[in-house]
């Protein structure tokens, strides 16, 4: 039965060549169930909502939980390439999930569109002409930090993150672009709820300002317990600790901090208006970077089923590569290693009514690459 | 009895039947499946010396797993960048050899059960659960923070390694590979529990003063026999680490030591094909089930307390319709 | 690093301690009545944190939040016990393992199915947020003192009802001899459904008590699960004085331990480095505590029967 199709599909190909309406097959591995769900849940939406609104009947999505597990996520890998045989691989929230799918499935000439994870190797040794990333190079954010803290005049901060590769980034992406000095800098225990001990060594540190990088429910507890110690020295952090997921769970002792983001829902461009209304209308919540994140990753991907086949990687390579899509984010371009030049801005937690949120009062970084695509050869 | 060897030599046939209709139906996935199976079950069989005739639950098999698994991520990394693992007191090189990786695997893993299991056999009952839990979560936050092998985003290996006179990227003769581990280690596994020291091992469990009286040390034979578990299963980690060609801090966790337990349990504790039929179902079940509901997990959840509360003696007890052997 | 210092670190790791107590309490209180591995008990200290978010969000009291976290955790406990966990006190400690495990994955994912895949608010009432100024100049989050407090006071609470009262003396007759008072009369059924709802209890109040400064969502239980193990396996299976002691040691080990880990280490390494050892050590440093007190002491600290 195999045979026959594929027969149908090879006969369709030599009667319509030169047509680019071959359908496209796209595996979206992410996070659905367990702790980490909001992110993945957020992802898939925003994606599914882009693919919605094209009407692309030639675009099939197949979507499965990784539960967080870097081998599910490799064995769903093997089942969308074997089994399903995807064209296109996206979806993947997690850094160490990324670093266990991509390269195997670039190898495997597969593409990859990263709508979340950015790992530093993938961006530089690592590269691969079919991996492109559409969120951000996980250093990124946190370089604009740095940049931020000296505009803002710090002198002294004191910097966290959680003992792992993606906090060792986290801390040195801010050291890149800071220019002041020191006064602590610590890793925490991955998964740590409790910061007591690190809230008071920030106190007796004798800093000017605090950075921090806690994804989901770390930095939740962070900010929560830092507005309960009475230390008030400023806070900077990324975006993950700032998503619209997580702000209502932090509440009061979220207002004010500066975060820094490549997206926020008052970037002032039509496609994002509209995205931001079409999101709410169609879920009844408010989107975050994640949701934006999969909701460009499926544009880029419909721009480059517009202009090439699938099957030409060689020609859907070099469409992805335009990225002549039109982005939440305003202007978007891809450097040389296939990650974004985009710029960063800098958010504000604001209340909104009821509801948390952030706004953008200025850029930190503008058509910003990322630090390793000279490292990068392909 | 006899039901009992029907369901074993169904088994045995399923395992090779499936992965035969897959290679001719070109569905090469449900044979990843089946590895992925095999690998279980062999983990499994591993714990299942321990705890099965020995009555030793570890809640830490996951070190010996994680330990195979990472000797094949380290090997495999310095072969793929070219880098020596050692260059005093003489040069070590890294290596994509299979048989290599397993002896490496199986030779650490041994020396951590060892050490691990002279030390937890100090206690027993609800405590050597409990120490053994404890050694299991030290080797996950240290692999968590040993940034020299990638932390928590673990260790990516391009291309799987190689064995002698076999294309191991071809799913079919991987597969082939893991299952005749399999058949050797359960023969293992079988001649172990009819040889004199199973018997020792049996009746340490059931009868640690008599053990003594005859001039045994009951906790000697139990020490030699968590080896040997810890050493099976460190060879499933290092085969499962081939299978993904990845190695994380995951293979290290408390949840992967309750897996390779509940396998066990699953299956039918203290049976020969227990490991085998518990293995082959969850990988079944969540493999279905997660196509069924994003929430599958209270499916199995309840399917689990299903089987501990009524069925006596797991999926092949509750088959054959008898208690286990020695039970 | 100044004296002040040093006393606000201890008293964080004193209250992390607390905390940790309230949870192992109830744990080695089945453990020691019943015979019973838990290991859902982190989740219904989740039950707690989440029947406190959602019940404070209703209705704006913090108080009424912590009455439903005791009041559900303890509901949800009577009825787990009644459906399934009576029906593993004559299994052995495998079954036990596994069904309480699948209790945990029906637990996390029914939450999830009805409270969402976000986490939930809730945050330190306004009569106990902020800093208080404690003698000797050091300033200390106020509603952690009253943590400490609160868990002295439960700490008591249970000595009391251990020692003097008739439900005490059968949690104590139940734990040397489980057949006796059954054939004294004792509705046994009755007093393992109390004593585990009592367990619950605790830990939804615990739950509740560190949502607050913490994260209320699904998975947050099982941290806490393993390290309550680690503190009644340390005090010794059963006891509830272990448990207060084994509580404050793995507190005040992981407290500190984190910071002055990399400090001792910078003495022979240069900072990164010592940072990043000195890190990895103190995650692992309650586990080798837990391991050395086994080594040396096989029944904990103050196990009765090994």
């Amino acid at each position: 039965m195999k045979l026959v199709t594929m027969a149908a599909v090879a006969a369709l190909t030599i009667g319509l060549s030169g047509a680019k309406a071959e359908p496209v097959k796209v595996g979206m591995i992410t996070t659905l169930s367990g702790g980490g769900a909001g992110l993945g849940i957020d992802v898939r939406d925003g994606f599914m909502l882009a693919v919605k609104q094209s009407g692309n009947e030639d675009l099939e999505v197949v979507i499965e939980d990784d539960q967080r597990k870097p081998d599910i996520a490799v064995q769903l890998a093997d089942k969308m390439i074997q089994s399903e045989k995807v064209d296109v691989l996206t979806g993947i929230i997690w850094s160490n999930l990324a670093m266990a799918v991509v390269p195997a499935a670039t190898a495997q000439g597969k593409f990859y569109l990263s709508p979340n994870a950015g790992p530093s190797v993938l961006a530089g040794k690592g590269c691969h002409p079919n991996y492109f990333n559409v969120a951000w190079q996980n250093d990124n954010l946190h370089e604009a930090a740095g940049a931020y803290a000296n505009f803002a005049g710090h002198k002294n901060s004191f910097i966290l993150a959680p003992n792992y590769p993606a906090g060792k980034d986290a801390l040195t992406g801010y050291k890149r672009f800071y220019e002041g000095d020191l006064a602590g800098e610590i890793y925490t225990k991955l998964g740590q709820t409790d910061y007591a001990a690190e809230i008071a060594q920030i106190r007796a540190s004798g800093a000017d300002s605090v950075f921090f990088f806690l994804p989901g429910g770390m930095g939740i507890s962070f900010l929560k317990q830092y507005e309960d110690s009475g230390v008030d020295l400023p806070v900077v952090g990324p975006a993950f600790s700032f998503d619209q997921g997580i702000l209502q769970a932090v509440g009061d002792a979220a207002l004010g901090v500066i975060n820094t983001s490549q997206w926020n829902k008052d970037i002032d461009n039509p496609t994002n208006k509209a995205f931001v209304d079409a999101f709410q209308a169609e879920y009844g919540r408010l989107p975050s970077l994640y949701a934006s994140q999969g909701f460009d990753t499926a544009n880029l991907l419909l721009s480059a089923m517009a202009k090439a086949d699938v099957k030409d990687a060689d020609a859907f390579r070099e469409a992805l590569k335009a990225a002549d899509f039109s982005s939440t984010r305003g202007s978007f371009t891809f450097g040389p290693n296939h990650h974004p030049i985009q710029d960063i801005y800098v958010r504000e937690v604001v209340k909104e009514g009821d509801v948390f949120t952030n706004k953008i009062i200025g850029t930190a970084l503008t058509s910003h690459a990322d630090a390793y695509w000279s490292e990068c050869n392909m | 009895m006899i039901r009992e060897t029907y369901v074993n030599a169904l088994t045995l046939l399923l395992l090779v039947a499936i992965p035969l209709w897959a290679v001719f139906m070109d569905e090469p996935f449900t044979i990843t499946l089946m590895t992925r199976a095999a690998i279980f079950a062999i983990a499994a069989i591993g714990l299942n010396i321990a705890l099965g005739i020995g009555g030793l639950v570890s809640l830490g098999h996951a070190v010996f797993f994680g330990i195979g698994g990472y000797a094949m991520g380290i090997l495999a990394h310095h072969a793929q960048t070219y880098t020596p693992l050692a260059e005093w007191p003489f040069l070590i090189d890294g290596t994509k050899s299979m048989p290599l990786i397993w002896l490496v695997a199986i030779a650490c893993s041994a020396l951590a059960a060892l050490v691990i299991g002279a030390l937890s056999l100090r206690t027993t009952g609800v405590y050597f659960i409990m120490i053994t839990l404890a050694f299991g979560q030290m080797f996950f936050f240290f692999a968590i923070s040993w940034a020299e092998y990638g932390g928590e985003d673990g260790l990516s290996i391009y291309i799987r390694n190689g064995f002698p006179g076999l294309n191991t990227l071809a799913p079919i003769q991987f597969y082939g590979l893991c299952f005749v581990l399999l058949c050797l280690v359960l023969l293992f596994a079988w001649k172990l529990s009819k040889s004199p020291f199973g018997l020792a091992l049996n009746a340490a469990r059931q009868a640690p003063m008599r053990v003594e009286t005859v001039g045994l040390d009951p906790k000697r034979v139990k020490l030699v026999a968590f080896v040997i578990s810890g050493v099976i299963t460190g060879l499933a980690g290092a085969l499962f680490a081939d299978l993904n060609r990845f190695v994380s801090p995951t293979m290290f966790s408390w949840q992967t030591s309750g897996e390779i337990m509940i396998f066990i349990i699953l299956g039918g504790v203290g049976r020969l094909f227990g490991p085998v039929v518990g293995a082959l179902a969850f990988v079944a079940l969540e493999h279905w089930l997660g196509g069924l509901s994003d929430y599958w997990h209270i499916y199995l959840g309840l399917l689990l307390l299903v089987i501990v509360l009524f069925g006596r003696g797991g999926l092949i007890g509750m088959v054959s319709g008898r208690e286990a052997v020695h039970d | 690093m100044s004296l002040i210092l040093l006393i606000e670190q201890v008293l964080n790791g004193l209250q992390f301690g607390i905390m940790l107590f309230l949870m192992a309490a109830g744990l080695t209180l089945i453990f020691g009545v019943m015979g019973l591995i838990n290991l859902a008990h982190g989740s219904l200290y989740m039950i707690g944190a989440f029947c406190a978010a959602a019940v404070a969000a209703a209705s704006g009291s913090f108080i009424l939040g912590l009455i439903a976290a005791l009041a559900g955790a303890a509901l949800a406990g009577a009825l787990v016990e009644l459906v399934v966990i009576r029906r593993l006190y004559d299994k052995d400690h495998l079954d036990q393992v596994l069904a309480t495990f699948a209790l945990i994955l029906i637990f996390s994912e029914g939450t999830r199915w009805i409270f969402g895949s976000f986490p939930l608010f809730l945050n330190v009432p306004e009569f106990l947020s902020g800093p208080v100024t404690l003698p000797g100049g050091i300033e200390y989050p106020l509603y952690r003192l009253t943590l400490i407090v609160i868990g002295l006071l439960v700490a008591l609470g249970l000595y009391l009802l251990i020692s003097k009262t008739r439900l005490g003396v059968q949690i104590r007759a139940g734990e040397n001899d489980r057949e006796m008072i059954g054939a004294l009369g004792v509705d046994i059924a009755m007093l393992y459904t109390i004593v585990f709802a009592l367990g619950a209890a605790l830990a939804g109040l615990s739950g509740a008590l560190v949502g607050a400064i913490q994260s209320v969502q699904v998975g947050m239980g099982e941290p806490v699960l393993i390290l309550a193990f680690v503190v009644i396996v340390i005090g010794g299976i059963g006891s509830i004085k272990g448990a207060l002691i084994g509580a404050i040691l793995v507190g005040l080990t992981d407290t500190l331990g984190g910071i002055f880990l990399p400090e001792a280490l910078k003495l022979f390494f240069d900072p990164s480095t010592a940072t990043s050892i000195g890190s990895s050590l103190a995650s692992m440093a309650i586990y080798i505590l837990m391991a050395a007190v086994l080594i040396l002491r096989p029944a904990g600290l103050f196990g009765a029967r090994a």
